[in-house]
């Protein structure tokens, strides 16, 4: 470590914006295969700026400050204000560095950036947007190194810099003389270049950039050595638990027996905070024993009389009407509930805090480090820049890191307790008091006449989606914090309009939400809206095609808005082979969904023959995302977005009860073991040209469409709750 | 406090612990093992999975005074040096890991496995019940067919 400080050169690099964007948006675009084959669906928001596109804008005055180092060996460095939970960000980034330094991939090195507040809107890992806004600052930043490099030989050689080239990190003369990124780097450093004008590389001169490319950190992860939070050694850190209330978000009363725990062995503290009684043990086991052991008086929670049963009929009333239609007109009619889904990241939230009286400082993994050090810092009675907050790569996320309330509650512990301390929430807590996506109603109205969709009404009535991290800076999640959860809304309001659309021509379109507000521990899970709410409406096309006596793909082709598209439809019957016979209770489903600049389609095949023990058998996606980093990364986040629609739509859920989830562990909440995932996957993805699009949430929705539809086929039944086989088939944990 | 000695990873090692801590957080927080994980604590998730006198188990729910006299090999202790088992080398092949989180608890279920069949079919395969929450199952499947002919 310190031979690698002192002997680190640093080049902070704010690179010239020198790429001017110009897009066409308009109507054209959206124009159907044939002139006469559907009723064209003006453009929705979300067609024209969506949420990455503003998410981007926001980021764009900070963009640039991003910080690359080459150190005397010729590794680089690049520190990433982003946070990796197993999306392949790292080895992503790691290829654009690479590519625009002309050096071996295994000579970059990223590391997950601390909190940064200066960087305001962008440190936020969300919104499949990272490789979307990172992609052009980057590059341009690795663009400026090699730049310098390049320069700094060129000014030992007196030669003309457009006379050297570069490979592998060795800038070569055209008399063969060579002088290697490490032997240039402190003279690159301190090179006076004016002001350095660069462009990254044309497109269609990378090397490495598109081509498949395993994880940088594979190594580190197949044989136990990656250091997730709890795998640190900070010294004196002390493990701790925490024991929660027996509904959400009750109080502690009071602690009937402390005395007695603080005798047990190896237990050393016991604190109370707002969100519980911490037990601070020599190890993890005495912890939990400590806390388990607790005599608590609870206060009631926020949600104590609710159940499903409640909530359901909450949402129900809340979903707008639809519009009054005379009885002759054809219709398709529908309503869905989806239960709360656990985000049941395998690594539960964990942190690791040393707050002293005059600093603090904080591991964890993090998808919102700048809200979380602010938090923080005044729940502790600090300055922010008294708070040093390390973004840990974590055991997947799904949308629950961009909270930090196992953060939070270590800081809060240290403190209270004097001492640094590892805190673990257990397995049941994670799931009981942890977040989950909100239960969705979903009210959907098609109307159709002389083969022609004419209407498209879809209102959604959901369990307020938490959005109090904002924008991943302070200022934004402030106001989304404001009181009466106005704020809030409005987040909500804006997320929903700048990503739900439909990618079909069906006449007049029409998507609304409607929350109803709930004091629940709530949080944006994989796609957020999208996964019910286009995963819904692709069980409707399929209920249009059969009204109208369309095949489903033929169905969908006819109404899709633009070739490219169709082309990823038509791919997708294609390889699947659609409508191949299969057995009695086996069925084919197709799905596509369109967002964050993607667009993808997934074609399942199911065995229903025991409708209570449905097996997806076999599946085939095909993506188009625009420009590709990394096929091989991109195809893991589709097939992870696969089993996630497997698991939500045939088994995984939480039924809440009197104020909690009943569910307290995977033998209970079902997500998708290997008996339950396919044998049989391919993912194929098209050639993209332009920007990247978004990726790492788009293999749901269109998934759940597939795997719903095929369902409905294999059975003859036509589901309309989310997860279809959802029994209490568990005794649940004591409270 | 009982103190308790058994093989880890080829090495002796005793620790002193209470004889019902459960066997992860001896490995965990006494001796600083840290690739076997917590995922849940009741040999449901399988996170933790390694190998007992060669057989796969959770020490999540192993007491650490069982562990006496016997031989517990974790992720730590599957490669030889540098080389690395063929699993993990299939592993690697297939690029299966994302988070990552289950990944050395699904070798060493692998590995398992392998030991008992040396071509395991399908229904083997799904046998295995590590949750991976990023539904990395199909590459896992493939790395584990890999394995099988690079062990033939």
């Amino acid at each position: 470590m310190t031979r690698h400080a002192r002997r680190r050169f640093l080049t902070y690099l704010v690179a010239a914006p020198a790429l001017a964007v110009a897009t066409k948006f308009g109507v054209d675009v959206y124009a159907p295969g044939s002139a006469d084959a559907a009723i064209p669906t003006p453009p929705a928001p979300a067609d024209l700026v969506d949420l990455g596109d503003l998410l981007i804008l926001a980021g764009k005055p900070t963009a640039d400050m991003l910080v690359l180092s080459v150190d005397e060996d010729g590794g680089v460095d690049f520190r990433l204000p982003r946070e990796e939970v197993g999306q392949g960000l790292t080895t992503a980034v790691a290829m654009l560095v690479a590519e625009e330094l002309d050096t071996p991939l295994d000579r970059v090195r990223v590391h997950l950036e601390d909190a940064r507040p200066e960087l305001l809107f962008n440190q936020l890992t969300g919104s499949s947007n990272s490789v979307r806004s990172l992609y052009d600052p980057v590059r341009r930043t690795a663009a400026a190194a090699r730049a310098r490099m390049v320069a700094a030989a060129a000014r030992q050689w007196g030669l003309k810099a457009s006379e050297l080239t570069v490979r592998a990190g060795v800038v070569i003369a055209p008399d063969g003389r060579t002088a290697s990124y490490g032997s240039l780097t402190a003279a690159a450093a301190t090179l006076d270049l004016g002001s350095l004008t660069v462009t990254p590389k044309n497109e269609s001169e990378h090397t490495l950039v598109g081509t498949p490319t395993s994880r940088i950190d594979a190594r580190a992860l197949v044989t136990g050595a990656h250091p997730y939070t709890l795998d640190l050694d900070v010294p004196g850190a002390k493990p701790c638990m925490v024991r929660r209330p027996p509904t959400i978000n009750g109080t502690v009363k009071s602690v009937g027996n402390e005395a007695a725990v603080r005798a047990m062995p190896g237990v050393l503290d016991v604190v109370v905070i707002d969100s519980g009684v911490a037990v601070v043990a020599e190890t993890f086991g005495q912890a939990l024993d400590g806390k388990n052991a607790l005599e608590v008086t609870w206060g009631g929670g926020t949600v104590d009389t609710l159940s499903d049963s409640d909530i359901r009929a909450r949402l129900k009333a809340a979903t707008p009407s639809l519009d009054l239609l005379g009885a002759l007109v054809k219709k398709v009619d529908t309503e869905f509930d989806f239960a709360f889904a656990s985000h049941a990241p395998l690594e539960t939230n964990s942190a690791v805090a040393d707050v002293r009286a005059d600093r603090a400082e904080i591991w964890s993994g993090l998808k919102s480090p700048i809200v979380a050090q602010a938090a923080i810092a005044q729940a502790v009675g600090l300055p922010v820049s008294k708070v040093k907050v390390h973004v840990m790569q974590s055991g997947g996320s799904f949308g629950r890191r961009l909270f930090y309330d196992a953060a939070l509650e270590a800081a809060v512990v240290s403190r209270k307790s004097g001492r640094p301390v590892r805190l673990m929430w257990s397995r049941i807590d994670d799931m009981r008091h942890g977040r989950m996506r909100p239960a969705t109603h979903h009210r959907i109205r098609a109307t159709y006449a002389a083969g022609q969709v004419l209407t498209f009404q879809h209102q959604v009535a959901a369990v307020e989606t938490d959005f109090r991290h904002g924008l991943g800076d302070a200022v934004t999640a402030a106001a989304a914090g404001l009181p009466t959860g106005l704020g809030n809304a409005t987040f909500a309001q804006t997320l929903f309009l700048n990503t739900v659309k439909s990618p079909y021509n069906f006449g007049v379109t029409t998507q609304t939400l409607t929350e109803v507000p709930l004091k629940m521990h709530t949080g944006s899970w994989r796609s957020v809206y999208s996964a019910n709410t286009r995963g819904a409406e692709e069980i409707v096309v399929d209920e249009l095609a059969a009204r109208l006596g369309k095949d489903p793909v033929e169905f969908r082709r006819s109404f899709l808005k633009t070739e490219r598209q169709r082309a990823v439809l038509d791919r997708a019957a294609k390889e699947g082979d659609w409508g191949r016979g299969l057995p009695d209770g086996w069925a084919q489903g197709i799905g596509f969904h369109e967002e964050y600049k993607s667009c993808t389609a997934c074609l399942v095949e199911i065995d229903a023959t025991d409708p209570k023990k449905p097996r997806v058998t076999r599946a085939v996606i095909v993506a188009d995302v625009g420009r590709v980093i990394n096929p091989r990364g991109l195809e893991a986040q589709l097939l992870g977005g696969l089993t996630d629609a497997i698991s939500t739509t045939l088994r995984a859920g939480l039924h809440i009860d009197k104020g909690l989830p009943l569910e307290g562990s995977y033998s209970q909440f079902h997500y998708a073991r290997q008996k339950d995932a396919p044998k049989d996957v391919k993912i194929h993805v098209l050639e993209g040209a332009g920007e990247p699009g978004g990726a790492g949430e788009l293999g749901v929705p269109a998934a759940v469409g597939a795997v719903a539809n095929a369902y409905a086929r294999a059975t003859g039944t036509r589901p309309r709750s989310f997860p279809v086989n959802f029994d209490v088939d568990f005794t649940p944990f004591p409270r | 406090m009982p103190s308790h000695t058994f093989t880890v990873n080829g090495k002796s090692v005793t620790v002193d612990a209470p004889d019902d801590l459960p066997l992860l957080w001896a490995l965990r927080d006494l001796l600083g093992i840290r690739g076997p994980k917590y995922g849940c604590g009741i040999d449901v998730c399988k996170a933790c999975t390694s190998h007992l006198d060669g057989e796969a188990f959770n020490p999540c729910v192993l007491p650490v005074s069982e562990a006496a006299g016997r031989e517990v090999t974790t992720i730590e202790g599957l490669a030889d040096g540098d080389r690395l088992h063929p699993v993990q080398e299939a592993w690697l092949e297939q690029d299966v890991a994302q988070c990552g989180y289950c990944q050395p608890g699904q070798i060493m279920a692998a590995v398992a496995l392998l030991k008992r069949t040396k071509n395991p079919t399908d229904a083997d395969i799904d046998a295995i019940a590590n949750v991976c929450r990023c539904g990395t199952y199909f590459r896992i499947r493939e790395a584990i067919k890999s394995a099988a002919e690079r062990m033939a």
